[in-house]
């Protein structure tokens, strides 16, 4: 059987990834799929953990995080339409009416 | 043996498409690269026994939320966006402080991950399938929450529908 901890890894190492990914990319649609890397990173501990313990909570609670992801990602995609309608880009740094 | 060939392969696949995903210059190239992590994911969720979630993952999130992406993607002119700089001005700072953040978790896991050992190597103890389990707690036990949820994608899908209305009267 594979230890517990390896998907606790794997976990680390796709959260790192999508926080580098929301830090270092100027286009706000790869901002929002790096969140979804790290909602299923989220995912995966609780998946494993959900194994760990013998108890299917853990699941139950991955499915509200994809209803939360699927949720972030309809209202997200609509801001971003309604950004680049009003503004004509997709960087971040340069939608930055509240910054002062 | 199996098992194990399978969950390193699995993981292999997923963190070096995650790392496309955050690297490559077009978004439509990102969204497939995405689309292999989140399958790679899904067969992660294969190798731990969660039969139900592996098909949400593909049905919803495959089949869903990655779909809407590609549509945004093509509503949204990137033409000009595939020219510019990809990355912020500082991103050395976002990537050493995230690596660090990393090594701390690691560490953590690796420190206490010795009692992380799997219990029990058998299934999962209520009989009739993962299917049926996942079914019996989530509107037994988390009734009022699946409600919640429910509203809560009510109220994202008039969110969304507002926010990409063309004006707002």
């Amino acid at each position: 059987m594979i230890p517990t901890h390896y998907y606790l890894f794997l976990g680390t190492a796709l959260f790192t990834i999508g926080v580098i990914g929301v830090l270092t990319r100027r286009n706000v649609i790869v901002i929002l799929m790096s969140i979804e890397l790290i909602l299923n990173a989220v995912n995966i501990n609780l998946v494993a953990f959900s194994r760990y313990f013998q108890s299917v909570d853990g699941q139950v609670f991955a499915i509200f995080v994809i209803t939360d992801a699927a949720a972030e990602a309809a209202v997200g995609l609509g801001l971003i339409i309604a950004l680049f309608r009003n503004k004509e880009t997709v960087n971040a740094d340069e939608i930055d009416l509240l910054k002062w | 043996m199996l098992a194990q060939i399978a969950f390193f392969f699995l993981s292999t696949v997923a963190l070096v498409s995650a790392v496309m995903v955050i690297t490559r210059r077009n978004a439509v190239h990102s969204i497939i690269w995405l689309i292999v992590t989140l399958f790679s994911v899904g067969g992660v969720f294969l190798t731990l026994h969660a039969e139900f979630l592996f098909a949400v993952q593909v049905i919803l999130y495959v089949g869903g939320i990655m779909v809407l992406f590609l549509f945004v993607v093509m509503l949204v002119n990137l033409d000009v966006s595939l020219k510019q700089a990809q990355f912020r001005r500082h991103w050395w700072v976002a990537l050493v402080t995230a690596v660090a953040l990393m090594a701390e978790l690691a560490y953590g896991i690796y420190r206490g991950g010795e009692g992380f050992a799997l219990a029990h190597a058998a299934a999962m103890p209520l009989g009739g399938g993962n299917t049926q389990a996942v079914g019996l707690v989530l509107y037994q036990d988390y009734l009022l929450a699946v409600e919640i949820a429910s509203l809560l994608l009510l109220v994202a899908m008039v969110g969304a529908v507002i926010m990409a209305k063309r004006k707002i009267e």
